[in-house]
């Protein structure tokens, strides 16, 4: 059985939790490329689960969830954010609030990044903005 | 951002509505929606059609699809939008041309590897499509046969997704997909096995039989197991005349809606007969079904002959609901949303024993029934149901003589008999809107210029006076007897012919 990466098990292997950090590494320098400003990384929040990425974009706050994968035999990174894994997304986004409040944002924006690390050492990544639908 | 759409049929009983079928593909994250009040079977087409359009190397798996059927507001049903909502989505892709497939009505299943699978109610559909103006239809394959019987429709029919889809994309500018090519007819078998000529014996019943189908009275017999009952009712579609084109039509889209229908030889216009079994339900008689209402027994009679073996033993409930049908020719089954209404103009026949162990005839010394046994068993039938039956007759068991008589009359030559009564009711009564004599009412028999003269009608009303028929039963045996001068040639009924009449109600059926 292939275990997929899920935040709800983080009793993967070192291996899978190195791959999961360089690709928050790649998707957050990405991002940052793209003018977002990194707030936090890997917020926690019992019992709900973590945030990979908190960011600023311009006014609006950025909740960013990110998946990486080696290969697409089981379908796009993007294809592992399920209806369900998108409603925890939606409540952290809710605690993270709550726990830092009088930001002042304009609006909240729910993102998901793909990325898929091919076997020779590149990248290529998937930016969803905006999927809190 | 991008826009796709086509077109398909949603049917609520035999009325379709024509359907938009709409593709929006925009960002997010993955997902197929289906929206426009889709069923469980509607909804899990995303599924198949994910999979197909993946067989044609145009996966969408990781876009934000959404379908939607408009009008909306209209209940959708079932798996035969799956073929357009893939249309829908390649024309969304651009990999098909947008003009091509718009106004095309597309109607099918898909199976995960692409194929075209055969739908329920492809008549009914094109013939709606047809009807709102839509004339260019893609159906399976398998359905070819049923979608060409309707007029002036181009019928396009594929295997797979993959054989639409290469048609499409090979299109010139302009054109639309080619007709499918003509089904070779099969040779015209001997599907007609059955002919009266097998009966032995029962002349009488015979006789009953095509007086029955010449003026389209209902017939009830009654008689032990094994006098044959079954097999006269069986042979009663072989003497009535064949169908009309429309009424063939009408008949056979009531089949469609609960399956694919034989159209190997073209268009059936044998009238169907349909014999349900005692244990049958109201649903199963009448109709309905829990979300799609699907026709019942009597719908698929429609045009033909119901026969209702072992009548008594049917739900009493379940006989009463035939009273509204018998007289109005279709069945509403209403529901708290909407209600169908399906045609049920059909020919009853109905066939009991005499008593329930079946021996009670003639003077009844072997039957082991109690009194109160019979009594009940023949209530059953009594009241409203059986005051529409014109006709009511005693088949006796067969005897040796009747065996050895020599063979009875062909069907070929009942029929010839019967179209002949039938032409002459018609030209009767066609200027007052009427075909048969069994839809005529008493009244018109009673009055002037039907009035009999009273010479004729004498034992007729010498039975009424006594209380011995009913004024009903005297309209149905006046009917019944200008069936039998109409079999004969006559003008109008004598005094043998309403004798017969007579003889047809005195035969009370399953109790004196």
């Amino acid at each position: 059985m292939v275990a997929t990466a899920d935040e709800q098990d983080p009793k993967g292997s070192d291996d899978r939790i190195a791959l999961g950090a360089t690709g928050e590494e790649i998707a957050w320098r990405y991002l940052a490329a793209r003018g977002l400003q990194l707030i936090a990384r890997n917020w926690r929040c019992a019992p709900i689960g973590e945030i990979d990425l908190v960011l600023r974009d311009g006014a609006d706050l950025v909740i960013c969830e990110v998946k990486t994968r080696r290969g697409t035999a089981f379908g796009a990174p993007i294809e592992a954010v399920t209806p369900r894994k998108l409603a925890r997304l939606r409540r952290l986004a809710g605690a993270w609030l709550r726990e830092h409040p009088g930001g002042g944002w304009s609006g909240i924006r729910l993102d998901v990044v793909g990325v898929l690390a091919h076997p020779d050492g590149t990248y290529a990544i998937d930016h969803r903005a905006g999927v809190g639908g | 951002m991008s826009f796709g759409c086509t077109r398909a049929v949603a049917l609520e009983g035999l009325t379709g509505a024509p359907v938009e079928v709409e593709c929006h593909i925009g960002d997010g994250l993955p997902a197929f929606t289906v929206g426009g009040l889709p069923d469980t079977a509607l909804r899990q087409s995303a599924e198949r059609v994910r999979s197909s359009l993946v067989v044609l190397k145009q996966s969408v798996n990781q876009r934000r699809v959404m379908i939607n059927l408009s009008p909306a507001a209209i209940a959708k049903h079932g798996t035969s939008y799956d073929v357009a909502i893939a249309i829908a989505v390649l024309a969304c892709l651009r990999t098909i041309p947008q003009d091509a497939c718009r106004g095309v009505t597309h109607l099918g299943e898909l199976a995960l590897d692409g194929r075209i699978r055969p739908v329920r109610g492809i008549l009914p559909a094109v013939m709606a499509a047809a009807a709102h103006g839509f004339r260019h239809v893609v159906v399976p394959t398998a359905n070819v046969g049923e979608a060409r019987l309707v007029d002036g429709v181009r019928v396009s029919a594929y295997e797979t997704l993959q054989d639409l889809f290469d048609a499409y994309t090979s299109l010139a500018r302009g054109a639309s997909l080619p007709q499918a090519p003509p089904v070779e007819a099969s040779s015209p078998g001997q599907r007609r096995c059955v002919d009266l000529a097998d009966v032995a014996g029962q002349h009488e019943a015979r006789v009953a039989l095509e007086v029955a189908a010449a003026g389209g009275h209902h017939l009830m017999m009654s008689g032990p197991p094994g006098s044959g009952k079954t097999m006269l009712a069986e042979r009663l579609v072989t003497v009535l005349p064949r169908l009309s084109d429309a009424a063939a039509l009408e008949s056979l889209a009531v089949r469609s809606l609960l399956g694919a229908v034989d159209t190997k030889e073209g268009l059936d216009k044998t009238p169907p007969f349909v014999a349900p079994h005692h244990t049958a339900t109201m649903a199963a008689l009448v109709g309905g079904g829990s979300g799609q209402v699907l026709p019942g027994s009597i719908s698929q009679a429609h045009r033909g002959v119901l026969f209702l073996d072992e009548a008594p033993e049917f739900a009493t409930s379940v006989l009463q609901s035939l009273r509204q049908p018998l007289e109005s020719g279709r069945v509403v089954i209403a529901r708290a949303r909407r209600s169908v209404t399906y045609p049920a103009r059909f020919q009853l026949v109905l066939a009991a024993n005499p008593c329930p162990c079946g021996m009670g005839f003639g003077k009844g010394l072997a039957c082991r029934c109690r009194a109160t046994e019979r009594m009940a068993y023949g209530a059953r039938l009594h009241g409203p149901l059986l005051d529409r039956v014109d006709i009511r007759i005693e088949v006796p068991p067969l005897t040796r003589s009747g065996l050895t008589g020599e063979v009875g009359e062909s069907s070929a030559e009942v029929a010839d008999r019967v179209a002949q009564a039938r032409a002459v009711q018609a030209e009767r009564w066609g200027p007052s809107g009427w075909q048969l004599n069994s839809q005529v009412p008493g009244s018109v028999l009673r009055r002037s210029p039907w009035r009999l003269p009273p010479e004729e009608t004498a034992d007729l009303d010498r039975a009424l006076d006594r209380g011995r028929i009913t004024l009903r039963g005297y309209d149905r045996t006046l009917r019944t007897a200008w069936t039998v001068a109409d079999l004969r040639g006559k003008t109008t009924p004598g005094r043998a012919e309403l004798a017969l009449g007579l003889m047809y109600r005195a035969a009370e059926g399953v109790q004196r």
